[in-house]
């Protein structure tokens, strides 16, 4: 029966199996999409070139914490490459489908090219925004999604709660100024992208508080309309990555999942990092790509935090300080 | 016993058919969504139900829909009325035309809309000068759900006013009545049941609509944030039974106002016998 079911198969697919000997389902979040469309064609050239074989990898994005609730519900990705630690995480509790020590599987947590928040401003900057300061000044209009449903966001509001938290040095000041900081804020969009738009296109807002990739890629489609502005402090996003255990166990992808996350590391794949405007692990990569990654203060989720599920639990779940920012007096 | 005689035969294959087919597209979907939000316990779903950025928000998208609903009953009335009765140079491309909201994708809908309504766009920037915010605000969120609902009103009511003919208007003139008199007395009575069915079909779209929405509504908490992202915050929270509860709720409140729309349309009916 089973030899007939796999002869069936292999008639049926036969011609898609002698295509590649591997195939591999990337699971990323939104705005990668440019920088795994350039490293998986280096990747499977590697591979051929090394292991001899043919891989071919899928591609799929969306916002960060949909895409892991959707390898939770089945599916069958065989790594993940998401916008924050928080979200593995939970696909490993919650599923069972990653180990529990996955971020110490690989150099630097896990995290093979790490951004920032930065701000986006209008070409003349006309209401001198420089700082966190200036973005809680009446009459500024702030761009930011909505952290319920945004990785990004939550990182934009971490970075302003750290600034604050450490300039005023109480949680109470903090949430103060969280408070007015999205009292200015005129849309929360459900997602990095539909706020560029809303930001970029419908040139609503002073100032875009956005991924650094995310600014320049602004920069680029719209080229002399907006200015980045680097704030005085700023967090370390660390996107981090994965093989899904049990799914590259099942599908038999252990070896090339591990192979391809791997080279992320490598001096070409850092390269690809800095060209796409993350910022390279890598010291040569780093050292090429200087000018468009201005040295600055950086708090860590860890270490400023205590990690993504404390984050997220005191910040962003039901009930959370963001929620109380919008409890009617 | 004595069995019915149906003049067609199949009865019993017709009914356990629809029972099985019924059970398996739409009871057994719902009941998982019921049994989802049950297992919060009583304590989940009273806290969901009484939390008040919940009700506000389940409060802004039955308004919406509801006043959407009245806005695509006139419009549509019209519509319908001007493609049946009056034969014009271009009819069919606009006949055609009322299913576009049907066929387009609603992310997309939403995202032309709010090019169109947005403060830089050419109908925001007019509605500017005179101090309307129509995107970003309740009213952006109305027109999004006028846009999605109207064919429904329109394409209930064009076979109704096919079939309505000419001779009782014109009875209705030969007895005395003016133009005024047969429109309200004669014509609208025979129109208002489909109108009522093409509405309330509108307002259950318009209720969980999200695509279109989310993009012109600016999801400010407590102002123009609707229900159904509310639901897709609790999943982002993995907070499934909180999500399934809203949905129930939703459910319940949108079944109840169509059975009573249903009601009161059987009641119409008898009154005036139509």
């Amino acid at each position: 029966m089973k030899t007939s079911l796999s002869l069936l198969s292999a008639v049926l697919f036969g011609i898609t199996a002698q295509a590649a000997d591997f195939e591999l389902l990337n699971v990323s979040y939104d705005p990668t999409r440019e920088l795994y469309a350039e490293f998986n064609k280096a990747f499977a050239k590697h591979y051929k070139a090394t292991a001899g074989k043919k891989v071919s990898i899928d591609q799929s994005h969306g916002g960060s914490g949909k895409q892991a609730r959707a390898v939770i519900d089945g599916l069958d990705a065989d790594v993940v490459t998401l916008a924050l630690a928080g979200d593995i995480d939970v696909i490993s509790q919650q599923a069972g489908l990653i180990a529990k020590d996955w971020q110490k599987r690989l150099p630097n947590s896990s995290a093979p090219y790490t951004s920032t928040i930065v701000f986006v401003v209008r070409k003349e900057n006309p209401k001198n925004i420089q700082d966190w300061d200036d973005l809680v000044k009446p009459g500024v209009n702030v761009i930011t999604p909505n952290p319920k449903t945004s990785g990004g966001a939550r990182w934009n509001y971490l970075a302003a709660w750290a600034y604050a938290l450490k300039k005023h040095g109480s949680e109470a000041k903090a949430k103060e100024f969280i408070t007015a900081l999205y009292k200015n804020v005129p849309v929360l969009d459900t997602g990095a992208r539909a706020s560029t738009t809303t930001f970029a296109q419908r040139g609503i807002g002073d100032v875009f508080l956005s991924w650094e990739n995310e600014a320049w890629l602004i920069q680029r489609e719209f080229p002399g309309q907006t200015k980045i502005i680097i704030p005085s402090l700023s967090i370390l996003a660390e996107p981090t990555v994965a093989v899904v255990d049990k799914n590259a166990e099942k599908k038999g992808t252990t070896e090339v999942a591990k192979a391809y996350l791997e080279y992320l590391y490598t001096p070409e794949a850092q390269d690809i990092i800095g060209k796409n405007y993350y910022r390279p692990r890598d010291a040569a990569a780093a050292a090429k790509y200087s000018a468009r990654f201005p040295k600055l203060n950086l708090v860590t989720i860890d270490g400023d935090f205590g990690g993504w599920g404390k984050a997220q639990k005191k910040h962003f779940d039901d009930g959370g300080i963001f929620d109380q920012i919008y409890q009617p007096k | 016993m004595a069995r019915t005689r149906h003049v067609l035969p199949g009865f019993r294959l017709s009914l356990g058919f629809t029972i099985t087919y019924l059970s398996l597209i739409v009871l057994i979907p719902l009941s998982m969504l019921v049994w989802k939000a049950s297992t919060g316990g009583w304590d989940g779903v009273l806290n969901t139900i009484t939390h008040a950025r919940v009700i506000a928000s389940l409060k802004l998208s039955f308004t919406t829909a509801f006043t959407a609903a009245l806005v695509n009953g006139f419009f549509g009335l019209l519509t319908a009325w001007a493609l049946e009765r009056y034969s014009f140079p271009g009819r069919r491309v606009i006949d055609a035309m009322v299913d576009l909201p049907f066929a387009l994708p609603t992310a997309v809908a939403g995202i032309a809309l709010v090019t169109l309504y947005a403060p830089n766009g050419w109908i925001g920037a007019w509605l500017a000068q005179y101090d309307i915010k129509a995107a970003y605000a309740p009213l952006g969120i109305t027109i999004a759900l006028v846009f999605v609902g109207f064919p429904f009103v329109v394409r209930t009511l064009q076979p109704v006013i096919a079939d309505l003919s000419m001779e009782l208007e014109e009875a209705a003139a030969c007895l005395g009545a003016n133009r005024w008199q047969t429109l309200t007395r004669v014509v609208f009575p025979a129109l208002l049941p489909a109108t009522l069915a093409g509405m309330t079909l509108a307002f259950g779209r318009a209720v969980g609509e999200y695509g279109s929405v989310v993009f012109i509504s600016g999801n400010l908490p407590f102002k123009t944030e609707i229900a159904p992202l509310l639901i897709t915050m609790r999943l982002e929270e993995y907070d499934y039974s909180g999500a399934a509860t809203i949905g129930v709720i939703m459910l319940i409140a949108s079944f109840l106002i169509l059975f009573t729309a249903d009601l009161l349309a059987q009641w119409n009916r008898k009154r005036t016998g139509h």
